[in-house]
């Protein structure tokens, strides 16, 4: 039973217009699913809504916007379907990209900032400890409880704006102190430390953790250091595609765990995983569909999107060569504007920067039947097949990028 | 045979094939919302259709746009005739909740334990609820 204050009450019945009540309404019934007895208030909200899946979304947003709605709460925009930056160009037909703008201009409308990342914390939006939060985008959830302890659940679409609209979400899962410790080891000690340190550790590592730990906390142990946001970042997206983890803790790393004992909560764990090398082989094998590895037809990266570092990266690793095959390389806003005139040197070197969205959510990349991408995303590597027909084969920065100058597969750079 | 299970949120009483997952499903990327086919060439029900059937998950995962392709399904037609989950998923579900808002005829989601899922696979279902309590009939 969900006790609603007479606020609340007075929303969900249009005190604020049809637009905040309804918002409100599947706020409430949410709790009521979910067997919270009551809301919480609020302080920021990230609103993974606005990408174009089919007509009945657009209707969606444009009801709230008839019905008087804005956000109460600070609230940034995921991906949306288009590149409104003119960076690349997609293949939507003309209806679906008409609808496609229409969502979007309805979300600005409802007053959510156009920031069009899936990377908000590396874009400015960075909630405080504790605070509670209703965040949407998997890897966006995954970073905001696990990097900045901020308190989201994985916020779905409609109801990340209906909770910024409300300012309100249900208080139940991960806004509970008591469901934010850890039940599972995920003991990473025994792997050789020049894997660790390479940039397809942690993608990989995210890949086998999220399919262990499915939607239950883990920590992770035997980290000796912080690997980097851009790391964690890659850890979020890869565990939040291939299971439902919205929190995970790493050991001496993440703030709710200054150890092993303080993540657990002093309890013994459910399960102890000692992740092998084998374990990783095999994980980092499951990444790849392509059944052969002698062509790509693409090379993606950027999922999340871009940090300015993974730009500097980039830049080194091809060190001004021209491509044979493009790389997509997917970025937000914020980082359009801190790489500036360097841009251009990438395109002119053949790399197709996409801002605003990406090449798995949106027809970006040629319609070329068979065709082979390669990434060094787990996010992308999981998601390519299903949303491009695109098969993968996953490589790290390095070979990717040695790979798109060879214009075929090459491993074998350092990663 | 009669199993019992929880109303999750109400919709017409149905008469389906039940089709039992056997893994976990992402509906973003997971289910193709213009054919109602599974389309994770990872799944094991790939190529299949969800559509009309009285679908039984056992867990969702991934991405948080599952509320979203299953919006479209309704929208489309071609959603499953009921939802039967493991466990109330506010992510997949809010798909129906935003439906009934938009005034579509949403399927019924109740809750009954995976347990049961292997024995109701492939068998014509009766799914009605009176009062929060489930029924399914074989």
């Amino acid at each position: 039973m969900v006790n609603l204050t007479a606020d609340e009450r007075a929303i969900a019945g249009g005190a604020r217009g049809e637009g905040a009540a309804m918002a409100m309404r599947i706020v409430a019934e949410t709790a009521r699913l979910m067997g919270a007895d009551r809301l919480l208030p609020i302080e920021s909200a990230h609103i993974d809504g606005a990408l174009y899946h089919g007509d009945s979304g657009t209707l969606f947003a444009e009801r709230l916007v008839a019905g008087g709605a804005r956000v109460s709460v600070r609230a940034t925009l995921n991906v949306g379907a288009i590149d409104l930056t003119g960076c690349s160009r997609n293949r939507l037909p003309p209806h679906e990209h008409e609808m496609a703008t229409r969502m979007m201009h309805a979300y600005r409308q409802l007053g959510c900032e156009p920031t069009w990342t899936c990377a908000p914390y590396q874009a400015g939006h960075r909630p405080r400890f504790g605070s509670h939060v209703a965040w949407g985008e998997s890897n966006a959830v995954a970073f905001c409880n696990s990097v900045l302890g901020a308190r989201t659940n994985r916020y779905g679409d409609f109801l990340d704006i209906a909770c910024a609209i409300a300012g309100r979400a249900p208080d139940y899962g991960l806004h509970r102190t008591e469901n934010r410790f850890a039940t599972i080891v995920f003991e990473v000690s025994s792997l050789d430390r020049s894997f660790l340190a390479s940039d397809i550790a942690w993608p990989v590592l995210g890949n086998l953790y999220g399919r262990m730990a499915g939607n239950a906390v883990g920590v992770v142990a035997g980290v000796s250091s912080s690997p980097g946001e851009d790391a964690l970042k890659g850890f979020g997206a890869a565990a939040a595609s291939s299971g439902a983890v919205g929190l995970f803790h790493i050991a001496g790393v993440t703030p709710e765990a200054a150890d092993v004992h303080t993540a657990l909560n002093n309890v013994p764990p459910v399960e102890r995983i000692v992740v092998t090398a084998d374990m990783v082989i095999d994980s980092q094998r499951r990444l790849s569909t392509a059944e052969r590895a002698d062509r790509i037809d693409a090379v993606a990266i950027g999922s999340p999107h871009l940090s300015i570092d993974e730009f500097d990266r980039l830049e080194r690793l091809l060190a001004g060569r021209h491509v044979a095959v493009p790389i997509y390389a997917c970025t937000g806003r914020h980082t359009l504007s801190q790489l500036g005139s360097r841009r251009s040197l990438l395109e002119r070197c053949g790399v197709v920067v996409v801002a605003d969205t990406c090449v798995v959510v949106t027809p970006i990349l040629p319609a070329t039947p068979g065709a082979i991408l390669m990434t060094n995303s787990g996010k992308f590597a999981h998601y390519a097949p299903s949303n491009t027909a695109y098969s993968v084969l996953y490589a790290s920065l390095a070979d990717c990028v040695e790979s798109a100058v060879a214009g075929k597969p090459s491993f074998g750079g350092r990663a | 045979m009669t199993l019992q299970g929880e109303l999750l949120l109400d919709g017409r009483p149905v008469r389906a094939e039940a089709m039992a997952l056997t893994a976990p499903i992402s509906f973003w990327g997971g289910v193709n919302p213009k054919t109602g086919e599974i389309a994770d060439v990872r799944h094991p029900e790939h190529g299949r259709s969800i559509s009309g059937r009285a679908l039984l998950i056992p867990a969702t995962i991934g991405s948080s746009s599952a509320a979203a392709v299953l919006l479209e399904l309704v929208h489309a037609g071609l959603a499953p005739s009921a939802i039967v989950l493991h466990e109330p998923d506010a992510i997949l579900l809010l798909g129906l909740i935003v439906a009934r808002e938009l005034g579509y005829a949403t399927p019924i989601a109740v809750r009954v334990d995976a347990r049961h899922f292997k024995t109701l696979d492939g068998q014509s279902v009766a799914i009605s609820a009176e009062d929060r309590i489930a029924t399914i009939t074989v």
